[in-house]
């Protein structure tokens, strides 16, 4: 890499957080004016959405079980394992359900886009699409936001769910527990505050996800080495944003909620 | 083989005017510094197809991107249709490239789409009744003799039939404008003379205005001194060695404009680098 002043590095960073706003801004505000690509909105839901469900599902699962054990070890301590349903499903669904299913949908979808769109960019693609006449952020990166979005939505909702019944299993085959007193637990845990933060952050991982995405997509150049830089760099920057937007968000429900 | 769709052409967005088709005002433009087009003058008349001649890296392929909008010169104007494509938001720049076809250096042909949806994608923008749509398609690739291979998908087919499928979906909306980036680089010299007698074909049936880049001089005067016989359907040289008068050059070298002007002033040029170059 060329060793570069300063001054023209801070340039080109805030160059490129202009062009990320200005993207964002345009895939976010095409929506309320026509042409709408719907067919393409619900195509990029079924492969961002139903496509991400078996990693989703597996991480949940198998992240409920392993929460459920370690945090049997430390609440035998204190004569607490029955308190185990709480601790699941107080962790999956404020903290580890949204976060791990939007790191997993990033690393699939993220780079996903990157290199779909960078491959379009890199074999001119993209510039005969505005010379057909179409807009490619309104074609390509708006119906990717909003089904981005609203999928991971549910994508999460799902994450939890089996989340849940993983820490279930794994209480009443390994720990001895009651299905009932786990289950009862788990929900008397929960409050309305726990279920809004956690389903607010997807909102914004979604949003962190597909542009993020289609952003390296477009800036992509210099050809298959500029795609594959592209969806490295879309799946590494996705990841981080979604661990700094997912503490920022935790903080404001907190001062909002109070827990 | 004369072409309904090629003399449609002609008339529905034909103005009444003689204003140029094409006018490059002190366009200059340059990437990291470097100076790609200065200070570039030129136009381009209804009915008239411009050859685009240089040696490669000489800011071709950047005039035709500039001409279709896809990007802005740093200074200079250029109008097109007498619009002023170089001041024109985006959003407008969309109506106007509807008058326009270009047929890209390496095809650009939508990977993941048939032939036919490739062809067909314009009109699927503009919500063309899909048996309208498909009629149009199977029309264009019959200009282009590929109706054969519309069920095939670009990584199916070969580099020139890549090209001609790329032609076909720049003239199926029957564009006043058509803007060739390089359409014979890099294939063989047979199938180059097959698309350069689908570009005159279009010249000679239509009388689209175009603008074609080439750097292989054989395609330029193949162009310059042939005209397609209708009667036949074949490209004919034109009789007693004569040229076409719609035809006239530009030449590029480092971004800027050598040449000017018709092939007879081209082929008797003067000028030390251009007959190095034609030599």
């Amino acid at each position: 890499m060329p060793f570069v002043s300063p001054e023209v590095y801070a340039k080109e960073k805030i160059a490129a957080i202009q062009d990320y706003a200005i993207l964002s801004w345009h895939a976010v505000i095409n929506i309320f004016s026509g042409p709408r690509y719907w067919a393409d909105i619900f195509t990029q839901m079924d492969s961002i959405g139903v496509g991400s469900m078996p990693i989703v599902v597996l991480t949940g699962f198998f992240t409920g079980c392993v929460l459920a054990l370690q945090s049997a070890t430390s609440l035998q301590e204190f004569g607490s394992v029955s308190l185990t349903g709480n601790l699941v499903a107080l962790s999956m669904v404020k903290e580890l359900g949204p976060v791990l299913t939007g790191l997993m949908v990033s690393g699939r979808n993220s780079s996903g886009m990157a290199s779909e769109i960078g491959s379009m960019k890199v074999t001119e693609q993209l510039d005969a699409m505005r010379a057909l006449g179409t807009d490619p952020v309104r074609k390509l990166v708006t119906p990717r936001l909003y089904a981005t979005v609203f999928m991971l939505f549910f994508l999460t909702i799902v994450a939890d769910a089996v989340g849940i019944a993983g820490g279930a299993l794994v209480s009443v085959t390994l720990l001895g527990l009651n299905a009932s007193t786990y289950f009862h637990n788990s929900y008397r845990a929960l409050v309305d505050g726990d279920i809004v933060q956690g389903l607010t952050k997807p909102l914004f991982s979604g949003f962190i996800i597909a542009t993020v995405g289609c952003y390296f997509g477009m800036k992509t150049k210099g050809g298959t080495q500029g795609v594959g830089k592209a969806t490295t760099q879309a799946v590494v920057v996705a990841s981080v944003f979604i661990i700094i937007v997912d503490f920022i968000v935790s903080r404001a429900m907190i001062g909002i909620f109070g827990r | 083989m004369p072409s309904e769709i090629a003399i449609a052409a002609v008339a529905p967005n034909a103005a009444p005017t003689m204003e140029p088709i094409v006018v490059f005002e002190n366009v200059s433009i340059a990437f990291d510094k470097n100076s790609v087009l200065e200070d570039v003058s030129f136009s381009v008349h209804r009915g008239e197809t411009r050859i685009i001649l240089g040696p490669a890296g000489g800011g071709k392929s950047v005039l035709m991107k500039l001409t279709n909008g896809l990007i802005k010169p740093d200074s200079g104007t250029i109008r097109v249709f007498g619009e002023e494509v170089s001041a024109m938001r985006e959003a407008d720049l969309f109506k106007l490239r509807a008058r326009i076809g270009m047929v890209f250096q390496e095809s650009a042909l939508f990977d993941s789409l048939s032939v036919e949806d490739n062809v067909a994608y314009r009109l699927h923008e503009e919500h063309v009744p899909e048996a309208e749509a498909h009629a149009r398609v199977v029309e264009a690739l019959k200009f282009v003799e590929l109706e054969q291979a519309i069920d095939k998908f670009p990584a199916e087919i070969s580099g020139g039939m890549r090209r001609r499928v790329s032609i076909a979906r720049a003239i199926v909306s029957n564009p006043d404008l058509i803007l060739y980036d390089s359409p014979t680089g890099g294939l063989d010299p047979i199938t180059s003379t097959t698309i350069i007698a689908l570009v005159v074909k279009q010249r000679d049936v239509s009388h689209t205005t175009s603008l074609m880049i080439t750097h292989r001089l054989q395609d330029a005067f193949l162009l310059a001194r042939n005209h397609f016989n209708q009667q036949t359907g074949q490209m004919e040289p034109i009789a007693n060695g004569g040229v076409d008068d719609s035809t006239k050059f530009l030449v590029l070298n480092d971004g800027k404009i050598v040449f000017d002007g018709t092939t007879e002033e081209l082929v008797h040029s003067t000028d030390p680098w251009l007959k190095e170059y034609l030599a």
